[in-house]
Protein backbone atom coordinates (compact mmCIF):
# COMPACT_ATOMS: atom_id res chain seq x y z
CA UNK A 1 0.00 0.00 0.00
CA UNK A 2 1.18 3.49 -0.75
CA UNK A 3 1.07 6.48 1.53
CA UNK A 4 -1.86 8.74 1.10
CA UNK A 5 -0.85 11.12 3.86
CA UNK A 6 2.65 11.49 5.28
CA UNK A 7 3.18 13.85 8.20
CA UNK A 8 6.67 14.58 9.49
CA UNK A 9 7.28 16.57 12.71
CA UNK A 10 4.56 19.03 11.88
CA UNK A 11 4.18 21.94 14.34
CA UNK A 12 1.91 24.95 14.66
CA UNK A 13 1.88 27.72 17.24
CA UNK A 14 -0.29 30.78 17.71
CA UNK A 15 0.24 34.10 19.43
CA UNK A 16 2.78 36.90 19.09
CA UNK A 17 5.41 35.01 21.02
CA UNK A 18 4.32 31.64 19.65
CA UNK A 19 3.26 30.86 23.18
CA UNK A 20 0.24 28.75 22.25
CA UNK A 21 1.38 25.36 21.03
CA UNK A 22 -1.49 23.92 19.00
CA UNK A 23 0.38 21.08 17.29
CA UNK A 24 3.82 19.88 18.39
CA UNK A 25 6.05 17.73 16.17
CA UNK A 26 3.40 15.34 14.99
CA UNK A 27 4.38 12.46 12.69
CA UNK A 28 2.18 9.73 11.22
CA UNK A 29 1.26 8.05 7.95
CA UNK A 30 -2.06 7.09 6.46
CA UNK A 31 -2.24 4.41 3.78
CA UNK A 32 -4.36 4.60 0.68
CA UNK A 33 -7.94 3.52 1.30
CA UNK A 34 -7.54 3.64 5.06
CA UNK A 35 -10.10 5.03 7.50
CA UNK A 36 -7.89 6.87 9.99
CA UNK A 37 -9.26 8.49 13.15
CA UNK A 38 -7.72 11.32 15.16
CA UNK A 39 -9.23 10.88 18.60
CA UNK A 40 -8.96 13.61 21.19
CA UNK A 41 -10.88 16.15 23.30
CA UNK A 42 -11.61 19.76 22.38
CA UNK A 43 -8.41 21.79 22.32
CA UNK A 44 -6.18 18.80 21.46
CA UNK A 45 -5.14 20.39 18.15
CA UNK A 46 -7.23 18.26 15.79
CA UNK A 47 -8.61 21.19 13.80
CA UNK A 48 -5.20 22.90 13.43
CA UNK A 49 -3.78 19.63 12.13
CA UNK A 50 -6.61 19.19 9.60
CA UNK A 51 -6.37 22.80 8.45
CA UNK A 52 -2.64 22.40 7.77
CA UNK A 53 -3.19 19.19 5.82
CA UNK A 54 -5.92 20.81 3.74
CA UNK A 55 -3.58 23.80 3.03
CA UNK A 56 -5.74 26.33 4.89
CA UNK A 57 -3.04 27.02 7.47
CA UNK A 58 0.74 27.16 7.16
CA UNK A 59 2.81 25.06 9.57
CA UNK A 60 5.60 26.66 11.67
CA UNK A 61 7.90 23.72 11.03
CA UNK A 62 7.96 20.17 9.77
CA UNK A 63 6.42 19.01 6.52
CA UNK A 64 3.62 16.88 5.19
CA UNK A 65 2.54 15.30 1.92
CA UNK A 66 -1.01 14.66 0.86
CA UNK A 67 -1.35 12.23 -2.05
CA UNK A 68 2.29 12.95 -2.86
CA UNK A 69 1.93 16.74 -2.89
CA UNK A 70 3.72 19.06 -0.44
CA UNK A 71 1.20 20.95 1.72
CA UNK A 72 3.14 24.23 1.33
CA UNK A 73 4.54 24.17 -2.22
CA UNK A 74 1.82 22.19 -3.97
CA UNK A 75 -1.18 23.62 -2.17
CA UNK A 76 -3.12 24.18 -5.39
CA UNK A 77 -2.81 20.53 -6.42
CA UNK A 78 -3.97 19.40 -2.98
CA UNK A 79 -7.04 21.62 -3.06
CA UNK A 80 -8.20 19.84 -6.20
CA UNK A 81 -7.92 16.37 -4.80
CA UNK A 82 -9.08 16.59 -1.19
CA UNK A 83 -12.53 17.03 0.26
CA UNK A 84 -12.83 18.87 3.56
CA UNK A 85 -15.79 19.03 5.91
CA UNK A 86 -15.06 21.56 8.65
CA UNK A 87 -16.38 21.15 12.18
CA UNK A 88 -18.59 24.17 11.91
CA UNK A 89 -21.33 24.10 9.26
CA UNK A 90 -19.82 26.17 6.46
CA UNK A 91 -22.24 25.91 3.57
CA UNK A 92 -24.27 28.83 2.28
CA UNK A 93 -27.29 29.05 4.57
CA UNK A 94 -29.25 31.18 2.10
CA UNK A 95 -28.78 28.82 -0.84
CA UNK A 96 -30.96 25.76 -1.24
CA UNK A 97 -29.70 22.21 -0.80
CA UNK A 98 -29.38 21.73 -4.54
CA UNK A 99 -27.83 25.18 -5.13
CA UNK A 100 -25.11 24.46 -2.57
CA UNK A 101 -24.26 21.16 -4.19
CA UNK A 102 -24.30 22.69 -7.66
CA UNK A 103 -22.06 25.54 -6.47
CA UNK A 104 -19.39 23.19 -5.12
CA UNK A 105 -19.55 21.03 -8.26
CA UNK A 106 -19.13 24.11 -10.46
CA UNK A 107 -16.10 25.57 -8.65
CA UNK A 108 -14.37 22.24 -9.12
CA UNK A 109 -15.29 22.28 -12.81
CA UNK A 110 -17.60 19.31 -12.67
CA UNK A 111 -21.32 18.59 -12.45
CA UNK A 112 -23.63 16.84 -10.01
CA UNK A 113 -24.59 14.33 -12.74
CA UNK A 114 -21.01 13.34 -13.40
CA UNK A 115 -20.29 12.24 -9.82
CA UNK A 116 -23.79 11.43 -8.66
CA UNK A 117 -22.95 7.75 -8.12
CA UNK A 118 -20.51 8.70 -5.36
CA UNK A 119 -22.95 10.76 -3.31
CA UNK A 120 -26.17 8.99 -4.26
CA UNK A 121 -26.30 6.90 -1.11
CA UNK A 122 -26.13 10.01 1.11
CA UNK A 123 -27.85 12.55 -1.10
CA UNK A 124 -31.06 10.59 -1.68
CA UNK A 125 -31.84 11.05 2.01
CA UNK A 126 -31.96 14.85 1.63
CA UNK A 127 -33.09 15.04 -2.00
CA UNK A 128 -36.78 15.37 -1.01
CA UNK A 129 -35.77 18.70 0.59
CA UNK A 130 -33.57 19.93 -2.25
CA UNK A 131 -35.39 23.26 -2.62
CA UNK A 132 -35.09 24.04 1.10
CA UNK A 133 -32.54 26.63 2.22
CA UNK A 134 -29.53 24.99 3.85
CA UNK A 135 -29.97 27.19 6.93
CA UNK A 136 -33.40 25.64 7.54
CA UNK A 137 -32.17 22.05 7.66
CA UNK A 138 -31.93 19.97 10.84
CA UNK A 139 -28.50 19.03 12.20
CA UNK A 140 -28.55 15.56 10.70
CA UNK A 141 -29.52 16.83 7.25
CA UNK A 142 -26.93 19.63 7.29
CA UNK A 143 -24.32 17.01 8.01
CA UNK A 144 -25.43 14.90 5.02
CA UNK A 145 -25.41 17.94 2.73
CA UNK A 146 -21.95 19.00 3.93
CA UNK A 147 -20.64 15.50 3.25
CA UNK A 148 -22.21 15.48 -0.22
CA UNK A 149 -20.59 18.86 -1.01
CA UNK A 150 -17.21 17.61 0.22
CA UNK A 151 -17.49 14.61 -2.12
CA UNK A 152 -18.95 16.12 -5.28
CA UNK A 153 -15.57 16.63 -7.00
CA UNK A 154 -14.61 13.01 -6.31
CA UNK A 155 -11.66 13.65 -3.96
CA UNK A 156 -9.05 10.97 -3.35
CA UNK A 157 -8.79 11.92 0.33
CA UNK A 158 -11.57 13.12 2.58
CA UNK A 159 -10.94 15.16 5.75
CA UNK A 160 -13.84 15.21 8.20
CA UNK A 161 -13.37 17.41 11.26
CA UNK A 162 -15.60 16.24 14.11
CA UNK A 163 -18.55 15.26 11.92
CA UNK A 164 -20.40 13.64 14.84
CA UNK A 165 -19.96 16.25 17.59
CA UNK A 166 -23.26 17.19 19.21
CA UNK A 167 -25.05 14.55 17.17
CA UNK A 168 -27.21 11.96 18.93
CA UNK A 169 -26.27 8.28 19.16
CA UNK A 170 -28.60 7.18 16.34
CA UNK A 171 -27.35 9.75 13.81
CA UNK A 172 -23.76 9.01 14.83
CA UNK A 173 -24.25 5.36 14.01
CA UNK A 174 -25.79 6.20 10.64
CA UNK A 175 -22.91 8.54 9.83
CA UNK A 176 -20.29 5.87 10.49
CA UNK A 177 -22.21 3.46 8.27
CA UNK A 178 -21.99 6.05 5.48
CA UNK A 179 -18.22 6.34 6.02
CA UNK A 180 -17.79 2.59 5.79
CA UNK A 181 -19.54 2.56 2.42
CA UNK A 182 -17.38 5.45 1.17
CA UNK A 183 -14.28 3.58 2.22
CA UNK A 184 -15.37 0.65 0.06
CA UNK A 185 -15.19 3.02 -2.90
CA UNK A 186 -11.48 3.41 -2.22
CA UNK A 187 -11.47 6.91 -0.72
CA UNK A 188 -8.93 7.54 2.03
CA UNK A 189 -10.70 9.08 5.01
CA UNK A 190 -9.23 11.08 7.90
CA UNK A 191 -11.80 11.77 10.57
CA UNK A 192 -11.47 13.47 13.94
CA UNK A 193 -13.72 12.88 16.94
CA UNK A 194 -13.86 13.50 20.68
CA UNK A 195 -15.90 10.29 21.15
CA UNK A 196 -13.61 7.49 22.30
CA UNK A 197 -16.18 4.83 21.46
CA UNK A 198 -15.87 5.72 17.75
CA UNK A 199 -12.21 4.64 17.74
CA UNK A 200 -13.17 1.02 17.18
CA UNK A 201 -14.82 1.94 13.86
CA UNK A 202 -11.50 3.13 12.35
CA UNK A 203 -8.79 1.00 10.73
CA UNK A 204 -6.12 2.88 12.66
CA UNK A 205 -6.24 5.75 15.11
CA UNK A 206 -4.01 8.44 16.57
CA UNK A 207 -4.76 9.53 20.13
CA UNK A 208 -4.21 13.27 20.42
CA UNK A 209 -3.92 15.46 23.50
CA UNK A 210 -2.43 18.94 23.98
CA UNK A 211 -0.99 19.09 20.48
CA UNK A 212 0.75 15.75 20.64
CA UNK A 213 0.06 12.25 19.41
CA UNK A 214 0.09 9.96 22.43
CA UNK A 215 -0.10 6.79 20.37
CA UNK A 216 -0.80 5.57 16.82
CA UNK A 217 -1.97 2.11 15.78
CA UNK A 218 -4.95 -0.12 15.21
CA UNK A 219 -7.47 0.01 18.06
CA UNK A 220 -6.37 -3.52 19.03
CA UNK A 221 -2.68 -2.56 19.08
CA UNK A 222 -3.42 0.38 21.33
CA UNK A 223 -5.49 -1.57 23.82
CA UNK A 224 -3.02 -4.51 23.75
CA UNK A 225 -0.32 -2.11 24.93
CA UNK A 226 -2.30 -1.68 28.13
CA UNK A 227 -0.60 -4.32 30.26
CA UNK A 228 -2.19 -3.98 33.66
CA UNK A 229 -5.30 -5.80 34.80
CA UNK A 230 -8.54 -3.87 34.80
CA UNK A 231 -11.40 -4.99 37.00
CA UNK A 232 -15.06 -4.19 36.46
CA UNK A 233 -16.51 -3.48 39.89
CA UNK A 234 -19.97 -2.47 40.98
CA UNK A 235 -21.84 -2.22 44.28
CA UNK A 236 -24.99 -0.71 45.75
CA UNK A 237 -23.46 2.75 46.25
CA UNK A 238 -21.23 3.56 43.30
CA UNK A 239 -19.96 6.91 44.61
CA UNK A 240 -18.84 5.40 47.90
CA UNK A 241 -17.33 2.45 46.05
CA UNK A 242 -15.22 4.77 43.90
CA UNK A 243 -13.80 6.58 46.92
CA UNK A 244 -13.06 3.26 48.65
CA UNK A 245 -11.31 1.90 45.55
CA UNK A 246 -9.09 4.95 45.17
CA UNK A 247 -8.08 4.64 48.84
CA UNK A 248 -6.93 1.02 48.42
CA UNK A 249 -3.16 0.45 48.08
CA UNK A 250 -3.32 -2.16 45.32
CA UNK A 251 -5.50 0.02 43.11
CA UNK A 252 -3.44 2.28 40.90
CA UNK A 253 -6.40 4.19 39.52
CA UNK A 254 -10.17 3.79 39.64
CA UNK A 255 -12.77 5.67 37.63
CA UNK A 256 -16.37 5.30 36.58
CA UNK A 257 -17.03 3.42 33.37
CA UNK A 258 -20.70 3.09 32.52
CA UNK A 259 -22.43 0.52 34.68
CA UNK A 260 -19.18 -0.46 36.44
CA UNK A 261 -16.14 1.26 37.83
CA UNK A 262 -12.84 0.35 36.24
CA UNK A 263 -10.06 -0.36 38.71
CA UNK A 264 -6.57 -0.45 37.20
CA UNK A 265 -4.67 -2.83 39.47
CA UNK A 266 -1.02 -2.77 40.49
CA UNK A 267 1.06 -5.86 39.79
CA UNK A 268 0.61 -8.82 42.16
CA UNK A 269 -2.67 -7.56 43.50
CA UNK A 270 -4.83 -9.98 45.44
CA UNK A 271 -8.45 -10.14 44.37
CA UNK A 272 -9.59 -11.76 47.59
CA UNK A 273 -7.98 -9.05 49.67
CA UNK A 274 -9.70 -6.43 47.54
CA UNK A 275 -13.07 -8.10 48.00
CA UNK A 276 -12.59 -8.39 51.77
CA UNK A 277 -11.53 -4.76 51.99
CA UNK A 278 -14.55 -3.54 50.01
CA UNK A 279 -16.98 -5.70 51.98
CA UNK A 280 -15.39 -4.48 55.22
CA UNK A 281 -16.06 -0.92 54.08
CA UNK A 282 -19.75 -1.76 53.83
CA UNK A 283 -20.11 -2.14 50.04
CA UNK A 284 -23.00 -4.49 49.28
CA UNK A 285 -24.09 -6.41 46.17
CA UNK A 286 -20.46 -6.40 45.16
CA UNK A 287 -19.55 -7.67 41.67
CA UNK A 288 -15.87 -7.97 40.69
CA UNK A 289 -14.78 -9.34 37.32
CA UNK A 290 -11.88 -8.97 34.92
CA UNK A 291 -12.43 -6.89 31.83
CA UNK A 292 -10.50 -5.89 28.73
CA UNK A 293 -9.15 -2.36 28.36
CA UNK A 294 -10.89 -0.07 25.87
CA UNK A 295 -9.39 2.80 23.88
CA UNK A 296 -10.77 5.16 26.53
CA UNK A 297 -8.79 3.30 29.25
CA UNK A 298 -5.66 3.55 27.11
CA UNK A 299 -6.25 7.24 26.48
CA UNK A 300 -6.59 8.01 30.17
CA UNK A 301 -3.45 6.07 31.01
CA UNK A 302 -1.47 7.83 28.27
CA UNK A 303 -2.76 11.21 29.47
CA UNK A 304 -1.25 10.56 32.90
CA UNK A 305 2.20 9.75 31.56
CA UNK B 1 -36.20 12.30 51.66
CA UNK B 2 -36.28 10.02 48.63
CA UNK B 3 -39.98 10.67 48.26
CA UNK B 4 -39.90 14.46 48.23
CA UNK B 5 -41.06 15.39 44.75
CA UNK B 6 -39.17 18.40 43.39
CA UNK B 7 -40.33 18.32 39.76
CA UNK B 8 -43.82 17.18 38.88
CA UNK B 9 -45.36 17.33 35.43
CA UNK B 10 -48.79 16.17 34.33
CA UNK B 11 -49.71 15.96 30.63
CA UNK B 12 -47.29 18.82 29.96
CA UNK B 13 -47.56 19.87 26.31
CA UNK B 14 -46.05 22.47 24.00
CA UNK B 15 -47.32 23.12 20.51
CA UNK B 16 -45.82 25.36 17.85
CA UNK B 17 -48.68 25.73 15.38
CA UNK B 18 -49.54 22.21 14.20
CA UNK B 19 -46.31 20.80 15.56
CA UNK B 20 -46.47 19.12 18.97
CA UNK B 21 -42.92 19.55 20.28
CA UNK B 22 -43.70 18.11 23.71
CA UNK B 23 -46.61 15.70 23.78
CA UNK B 24 -48.40 15.18 27.13
CA UNK B 25 -45.44 14.20 29.29
CA UNK B 26 -46.02 13.19 32.92
CA UNK B 27 -43.21 12.39 35.33
CA UNK B 28 -41.78 13.12 38.77
CA UNK B 29 -38.23 13.87 39.86
CA UNK B 30 -37.26 13.43 43.51
CA UNK B 31 -35.12 15.65 45.69
CA UNK B 32 -31.41 14.87 45.47
CA UNK B 33 -31.88 12.62 42.47
CA UNK B 34 -29.57 12.57 39.44
CA UNK B 35 -32.10 12.47 36.63
CA UNK B 36 -30.92 11.79 33.07
CA UNK B 37 -33.07 13.35 30.37
CA UNK B 38 -32.22 11.62 27.10
CA UNK B 39 -33.55 11.75 23.57
CA UNK B 40 -32.40 12.04 19.98
CA UNK B 41 -31.88 15.47 18.38
CA UNK B 42 -35.31 16.92 17.74
CA UNK B 43 -37.13 14.69 20.26
CA UNK B 44 -38.26 17.71 22.29
CA UNK B 45 -35.72 17.78 25.14
CA UNK B 46 -34.80 21.43 24.84
CA UNK B 47 -38.42 22.57 24.59
CA UNK B 48 -39.32 20.53 27.67
CA UNK B 49 -36.35 21.89 29.62
CA UNK B 50 -37.24 25.46 28.71
CA UNK B 51 -40.71 24.97 30.16
CA UNK B 52 -39.31 23.43 33.35
CA UNK B 53 -36.94 26.38 33.75
CA UNK B 54 -39.78 28.89 33.44
CA UNK B 55 -38.47 30.22 30.12
CA UNK B 56 -41.35 29.05 27.94
CA UNK B 57 -45.06 28.77 28.79
CA UNK B 58 -46.69 25.37 28.21
CA UNK B 59 -49.64 25.08 25.82
CA UNK B 60 -51.42 22.78 28.24
CA UNK B 61 -50.85 20.47 31.18
CA UNK B 62 -49.43 21.14 34.63
CA UNK B 63 -45.99 21.35 36.17
CA UNK B 64 -44.52 22.44 39.47
CA UNK B 65 -40.81 23.05 39.93
CA UNK B 66 -39.55 23.26 43.51
CA UNK B 67 -43.14 23.92 44.53
CA UNK B 68 -43.63 26.73 41.97
CA UNK B 69 -46.18 26.71 39.19
CA UNK B 70 -44.73 26.94 35.65
CA UNK B 71 -47.50 29.29 34.50
CA UNK B 72 -47.70 31.75 37.37
CA UNK B 73 -44.43 31.61 39.28
CA UNK B 74 -41.74 31.67 36.61
CA UNK B 75 -39.64 34.26 38.48
CA UNK B 76 -39.66 32.09 41.60
CA UNK B 77 -38.58 29.14 39.51
CA UNK B 78 -35.62 31.01 38.07
CA UNK B 79 -34.44 31.84 41.58
CA UNK B 80 -34.76 28.23 42.75
CA UNK B 81 -32.79 26.65 39.94
CA UNK B 82 -29.35 26.76 38.39
CA UNK B 83 -28.68 26.26 34.68
CA UNK B 84 -25.63 25.37 32.67
CA UNK B 85 -25.39 24.78 28.93
CA UNK B 86 -22.52 23.52 26.83
CA UNK B 87 -22.39 26.58 24.61
CA UNK B 88 -22.93 29.61 26.79
CA UNK B 89 -22.01 29.36 30.39
CA UNK B 90 -19.43 31.92 31.45
CA UNK B 91 -18.12 35.24 30.15
CA UNK B 92 -14.78 34.54 28.48
CA UNK B 93 -13.61 38.14 28.85
CA UNK B 94 -14.22 38.26 32.59
CA UNK B 95 -11.86 36.64 35.10
CA UNK B 96 -12.75 33.58 37.14
CA UNK B 97 -13.49 35.76 40.17
CA UNK B 98 -15.49 38.30 38.19
CA UNK B 99 -17.69 35.57 36.71
CA UNK B 100 -18.47 34.20 40.16
CA UNK B 101 -19.13 37.70 41.50
CA UNK B 102 -21.38 38.50 38.52
CA UNK B 103 -23.58 35.41 38.73
CA UNK B 104 -23.84 35.45 42.52
CA UNK B 105 -24.75 39.14 42.29
CA UNK B 106 -27.57 38.40 39.85
CA UNK B 107 -29.01 35.98 42.37
CA UNK B 108 -28.83 38.69 45.05
CA UNK B 109 -26.25 37.03 47.27
CA UNK B 110 -24.55 39.21 49.92
CA UNK B 111 -20.93 40.34 49.61
CA UNK B 112 -19.98 38.36 52.71
CA UNK B 113 -21.56 35.18 51.31
CA UNK B 114 -19.84 35.65 47.96
CA UNK B 115 -16.44 36.36 49.47
CA UNK B 116 -16.52 33.41 51.81
CA UNK B 117 -17.87 30.93 49.28
CA UNK B 118 -15.58 32.09 46.47
CA UNK B 119 -12.53 31.35 48.60
CA UNK B 120 -13.79 27.86 49.39
CA UNK B 121 -14.74 27.17 45.79
CA UNK B 122 -11.39 28.27 44.33
CA UNK B 123 -9.64 25.99 46.79
CA UNK B 124 -11.85 23.00 45.99
CA UNK B 125 -11.41 23.42 42.25
CA UNK B 126 -7.65 24.08 42.60
CA UNK B 127 -8.15 27.38 40.81
CA UNK B 128 -6.57 29.70 43.40
CA UNK B 129 -3.76 30.69 41.05
CA UNK B 130 -6.20 31.27 38.20
CA UNK B 131 -8.62 33.46 40.17
CA UNK B 132 -7.61 36.60 38.29
CA UNK B 133 -7.15 35.03 34.89
CA UNK B 134 -9.65 35.46 32.07
CA UNK B 135 -12.00 32.51 31.77
CA UNK B 136 -11.27 32.45 28.03
CA UNK B 137 -7.69 31.40 28.75
CA UNK B 138 -8.68 28.27 30.72
CA UNK B 139 -8.80 24.78 29.18
CA UNK B 140 -12.31 23.60 28.28
CA UNK B 141 -12.47 21.03 31.08
CA UNK B 142 -11.72 23.64 33.74
CA UNK B 143 -14.27 26.01 32.24
CA UNK B 144 -16.96 23.37 32.45
CA UNK B 145 -16.13 22.50 36.05
CA UNK B 146 -16.14 26.18 36.94
CA UNK B 147 -19.40 26.73 35.06
CA UNK B 148 -21.05 23.96 37.05
CA UNK B 149 -19.82 25.41 40.34
CA UNK B 150 -21.11 28.83 39.31
CA UNK B 151 -24.48 27.32 38.37
CA UNK B 152 -24.92 25.95 41.91
CA UNK B 153 -23.18 28.84 43.70
CA UNK B 154 -26.48 30.37 44.86
CA UNK B 155 -27.45 26.99 46.35
CA UNK B 156 -30.42 26.24 44.11
CA UNK B 157 -32.74 23.30 44.74
CA UNK B 158 -32.35 22.00 41.19
CA UNK B 159 -29.64 22.41 38.59
CA UNK B 160 -30.33 21.85 34.88
CA UNK B 161 -27.30 20.71 32.86
CA UNK B 162 -27.63 20.71 29.08
CA UNK B 163 -24.89 18.51 27.59
CA UNK B 164 -22.29 19.69 30.10
CA UNK B 165 -19.51 17.33 29.01
CA UNK B 166 -19.53 17.55 25.19
CA UNK B 167 -15.98 17.42 23.81
CA UNK B 168 -14.40 17.20 27.26
CA UNK B 169 -11.48 14.75 27.71
CA UNK B 170 -12.22 11.45 29.46
CA UNK B 171 -10.41 12.29 32.70
CA UNK B 172 -12.04 15.71 33.11
CA UNK B 173 -15.42 14.23 32.16
CA UNK B 174 -15.16 11.95 35.17
CA UNK B 175 -13.99 14.76 37.45
CA UNK B 176 -17.06 16.64 36.29
CA UNK B 177 -19.29 13.74 37.29
CA UNK B 178 -17.64 13.65 40.71
CA UNK B 179 -18.80 17.25 41.16
CA UNK B 180 -22.30 16.12 40.19
CA UNK B 181 -22.25 13.31 42.75
CA UNK B 182 -21.04 15.71 45.45
CA UNK B 183 -23.78 18.23 44.66
CA UNK B 184 -26.37 15.47 44.65
CA UNK B 185 -25.14 14.28 48.07
CA UNK B 186 -25.84 17.76 49.49
CA UNK B 187 -29.46 17.47 48.34
CA UNK B 188 -29.31 19.39 45.05
CA UNK B 189 -31.38 17.69 42.36
CA UNK B 190 -29.52 17.19 39.08
CA UNK B 191 -31.41 17.23 35.78
CA UNK B 192 -28.94 16.40 33.01
CA UNK B 193 -28.92 15.74 29.26
CA UNK B 194 -26.03 13.99 27.50
CA UNK B 195 -25.05 12.23 24.29
CA UNK B 196 -22.59 10.00 26.17
CA UNK B 197 -24.47 6.82 26.95
CA UNK B 198 -21.99 5.73 29.62
CA UNK B 199 -23.07 8.83 31.53
CA UNK B 200 -26.68 7.64 31.40
CA UNK B 201 -25.50 4.77 33.61
CA UNK B 202 -24.39 7.28 36.28
CA UNK B 203 -27.93 8.62 36.73
CA UNK B 204 -30.33 7.36 39.40
CA UNK B 205 -33.11 7.34 36.84
CA UNK B 206 -33.26 8.05 33.14
CA UNK B 207 -36.07 9.12 30.84
CA UNK B 208 -35.91 8.71 27.06
CA UNK B 209 -37.90 11.05 24.84
CA UNK B 210 -39.04 9.98 21.39
CA UNK B 211 -41.15 12.23 19.14
CA UNK B 212 -42.14 14.51 22.02
CA UNK B 213 -43.24 11.71 24.33
CA UNK B 214 -41.46 10.02 27.21
CA UNK B 215 -41.21 6.43 25.96
CA UNK B 216 -39.26 5.02 28.89
CA UNK B 217 -38.43 6.10 32.42
CA UNK B 218 -36.71 3.98 35.04
CA UNK B 219 -33.38 3.16 36.65
CA UNK B 220 -30.65 2.17 34.15
CA UNK B 221 -30.67 -1.37 35.57
CA UNK B 222 -34.44 -1.75 35.11
CA UNK B 223 -34.35 -0.26 31.60
CA UNK B 224 -31.64 -2.67 30.50
CA UNK B 225 -33.66 -5.56 31.91
CA UNK B 226 -36.86 -4.39 30.28
CA UNK B 227 -35.31 -4.07 26.83
CA UNK B 228 -33.03 -7.06 27.27
CA UNK B 229 -30.03 -4.83 26.50
CA UNK B 230 -26.41 -5.03 27.62
CA UNK B 231 -25.94 -1.28 27.87
CA UNK B 232 -27.86 2.00 27.94
CA UNK B 233 -26.51 2.61 24.44
CA UNK B 234 -28.56 -0.36 23.20
CA UNK B 235 -31.65 0.78 25.10
CA UNK B 236 -31.33 4.23 23.55
CA UNK B 237 -30.83 2.95 20.01
CA UNK B 238 -33.76 0.57 20.38
CA UNK B 239 -36.12 3.38 21.38
CA UNK B 240 -34.76 6.27 19.34
CA UNK B 241 -34.84 4.27 16.10
CA UNK B 242 -38.61 4.03 16.46
CA UNK B 243 -38.90 7.78 15.97
CA UNK B 244 -41.17 8.64 13.07
CA UNK B 245 -40.97 12.40 13.35
CA UNK B 246 -39.30 13.90 10.29
CA UNK B 247 -36.54 16.23 11.40
CA UNK B 248 -37.57 19.75 10.51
Amino acid sequence: MTNSVLVNKLSKTYGKKKEIKAVTEISFEVSQGELFGIIGPDGAGKTSLFRMLTTLLLPDSGNAFVDGSDIVKDYKAIRNKVGYMPGRFSLYQDLSVEENLDFFATIFNTTIEKNYDLIKDIYVQIEPFKTRKAGKLSGGMKQKLALSCALIHRPVILFLDEPTTGVDAVSRKEFWEMLKRLKQQGITILVSTPYMDEAGLCDRIGLMQQGQLLSVGTPAEITDAFKQTILDIKADNMYKLLNDLNAFGEVENAYSFGEYHHAVMKENYNEQALQQYLEGKGNRQLVIQQTRPTVEDSFMQLMKQ
Amino acid sequence: MANDIIIQTEQLTKRFGDFIAVDHISFNVYKGEIFGFLGANGAGKTTAMRMLCGLSLPTSGKATIAGCDVYKQTEHIKRSIGYMSQKFSLYEDLTVKENIRFYAGIYGKSDAFIKDKTARLLKELHLKNEANKLVGSLPLGWKQKLAFSVAIFHEPQIVFLDEPTGGVDPVTRREFWNLIYEASATGITIFVTTHYMDEAEYCNRVSIMVDGRIDALDTPVALKQKFNAASMDEVFLHLARKATRVES
